[in-house]
C-alpha cells in the first residue's frame, strides 16, 4: 500500500530539526532510513501528520571515537558501521551483531540510531547496546541529556524520549579483547529473531547474558561462570516469551535454554 | 530547509541513469512509483511495498536500496541507477545479466531487476565473494518461480567462481 498524506520537512542542521520538533511533537516522526518507519506508514500502522528527514544533516553523520566509547550520529546507517575499519577491533560484539539486521540491502539505509529508537523487542542493535551498557544521546529545546541504554527502552516499541526531542547519537563502550559472541534463531536468516543471544565475558568468573525476543526490552543478566547452567534455566522459565505466529513462549524459552550455553562458550572461546 | 506540505505538489529532480530527470509529486509518493509512474522507468517492479521481497531494488549514489522504502523527495538530487542502465549499446547483455542468461536464472523475471541491482552494488564493492556472502545477500530477495539455484549458479559465474562454459546441472 502507499502511505497517508504526510508534510516533508528536511532541515539542514540538529537546531532546525529540534525547534521543528518542538513545535509539532507527537504529529511528527524523524526519518532517518526509513527501513522500519516506511514499512509500518506503507502499511498504514503509522500515521504521522509531518516527517521530518534527518539523513543528509552533516552533524548526525559521523562515527567518532571518544576513548573509551565510540559515538555513532543519527545519519549513519548500519552498513557504514559495518565497514568502519576499527569495528572488529573496538566493538567486537557489533562486528558479531550487525550482520543480522535485516539483509544487505536495508543495512545500506536503515541507521543505527533508527534501530535504537524503533524499539523492538527482538532487534539486534538494542540487545548489543543494553549488553554493553551503552548510552543513548538526546537533544531537545531544553538541552541535552544522556540516557542508559536500560533506562532508555521502556517497552516493545516505547522509549523514554520525550516528543519533542531527536536522538542525536548513541555511544557504544570499548570494548577490545573482550571475549563477546551473538547469535539469533529466526525461521530465515534476515527475518525477525525468534530469540537473540548476546554474551560479555567481564572476567573468568562472571558474564553478561543479553537476550531479545523474550519479553518488551531486551533483558541483560550478569551471571556467575559456575552457576550458569542454572541462572539460564531461571532466565528462561521466568522469562513470560512472545506468543506469536512465528513461535510459541514454550519455543522461545526452549530455544533460549539450547542458544544460551552455544553463545557463552563461543564467547569464553574467543576470550581465551 | 527544504519543506513540502502534504497536499502540495512539487517539482523533484535527479539523475536517473545518468539522465536529469524531473516530474511533479506529492510528499507520500514512493520513489519505486516516482520511477515507474512519473518517469516511466518500469524496469523497477514493485511486490509487496514493505521492504521484504526486494523486487524494487535500485541504487541511490551506488547503494543498493528499497525504492518502495523511500520516498521520492529523499533521492532529490541523488543519482538513481535502474535496472535499465545495465545493458550495453544494443541490448547487449552485461556479465551479470549474460550469466543470468546463460543459466536461465530467471522465468517469469519479476525479481530479477532488484537482484541485478543489488548485486552490481554487492559485487562491486566484494569482487570475489564467497558462496555464503552471495548466499547471504541473495536472501534479499524473494523469487516465486523457486529458481534460487538457477540465480546462484550465475551469481557464482559472475563472481568468478565458476567458469562461464562449465555445466552447473541448475541449468536442466
Amino acid at each position: 500500500m502507499k502511505p497517508r498524506p504526510f508534510d516533508y520537512v528536511r532541515p539542514d542542521t540538529v537546531d532546525e530539526a529540534v525547534a521543528l520538533l518542538a513545535e509539532h511533537g507527537d504529529e511528527a516522526r524523524i526519518l532517518a532510513g526509513g527501513q522500519s518507519l516506511m514499512a509500518m506508514m506503507n502499511l498504514r500502522l503509522a500515521d504521522p501528520g509531518m516527517l521530518i528527514d534527518i539523513a543528509r544533516i552533516a552533524e548526525l553523520s559521523h562515527i567518532r571515537d571518544l576513548g573509551d566509547r565510540i559515538e555513532v550520529g543519527a545519519a549513519v546507517t548500519q552498513n557504514r558501521l559495518l565497514a568502519w575499519p576499527d569495528l572488529a577491533k573496538k566493538l567486537p560484539l557489533l562486528a558479531a551483531a550487525l550482520p543480522f539486521v535485516g539483509h544487505f540491502q536495508t543495512r545500506n539505509k536503515g541507521t543505527v540510531c533508527g534501530s535504537i529508537a524503533h524499539a523492538d523487542p527482538s532487534s539486534e542493535i538494542p540487545l548489543s547496546l543494553a549488553t554493553l551498557e551503552g548510552e543513548v544521546v538526546l537533544r531537545g529545546k531544553r538541552g541535552e541529556r544522556v540516557l542508559k541504554a536500560k533506562d532508555f527502552q521502556i517497552d516493545m516499541l516505547t522509549t523514554a524520549r520525550e516528543a519533542d526531542e531527536l536522538i542525536v547519537a548513541v555511544r557504544f563502550p570499548v570494548h577490545t579483547g573482550r571475549g563477546v559472541a551473538f547469535r539469533e534463531v529466526a525461521r530465515r536468516h534476515g527475518d525477525f529473531a525468534m530469540v537473540a543471544v548476546a554474551a560479555f565475558i567481564e572476567d573468568k568468573d562472571h558474564l553478561r547474558l543479553g537476550i531479545g525476543g523474550m519479553a518488551g526490552t531486551p533483558v541483560v543478566q550478569r551471571i556467575a561462570v559456575s552457576g550458569m547452567q542454572d541462572a539460564i534455566e531461571k532466565i528462561a522459565s521466568e522469562l513470560v516469551g512472545y506468543e506469536d505466529l512465528h513461535a510459541s513462549a514454550e519455543l522461545r524459552r526452549d530455544i533460549l535454554r539450547n542458544l544460551a550455553p552455544v553463545v557463552i562458550a563461543e564467547a569464553q572461546k574467543c576470550a581465551a | 530547509m527544504r519543506r513540502v506540505n502534504k497536499d502540495q505538489r512539487v517539482r523533484i529532480s535527479l539523475t536517473l541513469n545518468g539522465r536529469k530527470m524531473s516530474a511533479d509529486a506529492e510528499p507520500r509518493m514512493l520513489l519505486s512509483d516516482f520511477l515507474r509512474h512519473s518517469l516511466g522507468a518500469t524496469g523497477t517492479h514493485v511486490g509487496c511495498e514493505h521492504g521484504v521481497c526486494g523486487c524494487c531494488t535500485v541504487q541511490i549514489d551506488g547503494t543498493a536500496v528499497r525504492s518502495c522504502l523511500t520516498l521520492a523527495m529523499q533521492a532529490e538530487g541523488r543519482e538513481v541507477t535502474t535496472v535499465e542502465s545495465l545493458a550495453g549499446p544494443g541490448g547487449k547483455l552485461n556479465k551479470l545479466q549474460q550469466a543470468f542468461q546463460n543459466h536461465h536464472a530467471l522465468q517469469c523475471g519479476f525479481c530479477t531487476p532488484g537482484i541485478l541491482m543489488s548485486f552490481t552494488d554487492y559485487l562491486a564493492r566484494n569482487p570475489k565473494p564467497t558462496e555464503e556472502e552471495l548466499r547471504d545477500v541473495l536472501g534479499g530477495h524473494i523469487c516465486r518461480c523457486t529458481g534460487y539455484a538457477g540465480i546462484m549458479a550465475a551469481l557464482k559465474e559472475a563472481a568468478g567462481l565458476t567458469n562461464a562454459n562449465e555445466p552447473t546441472g541448475a541449468k536442466s
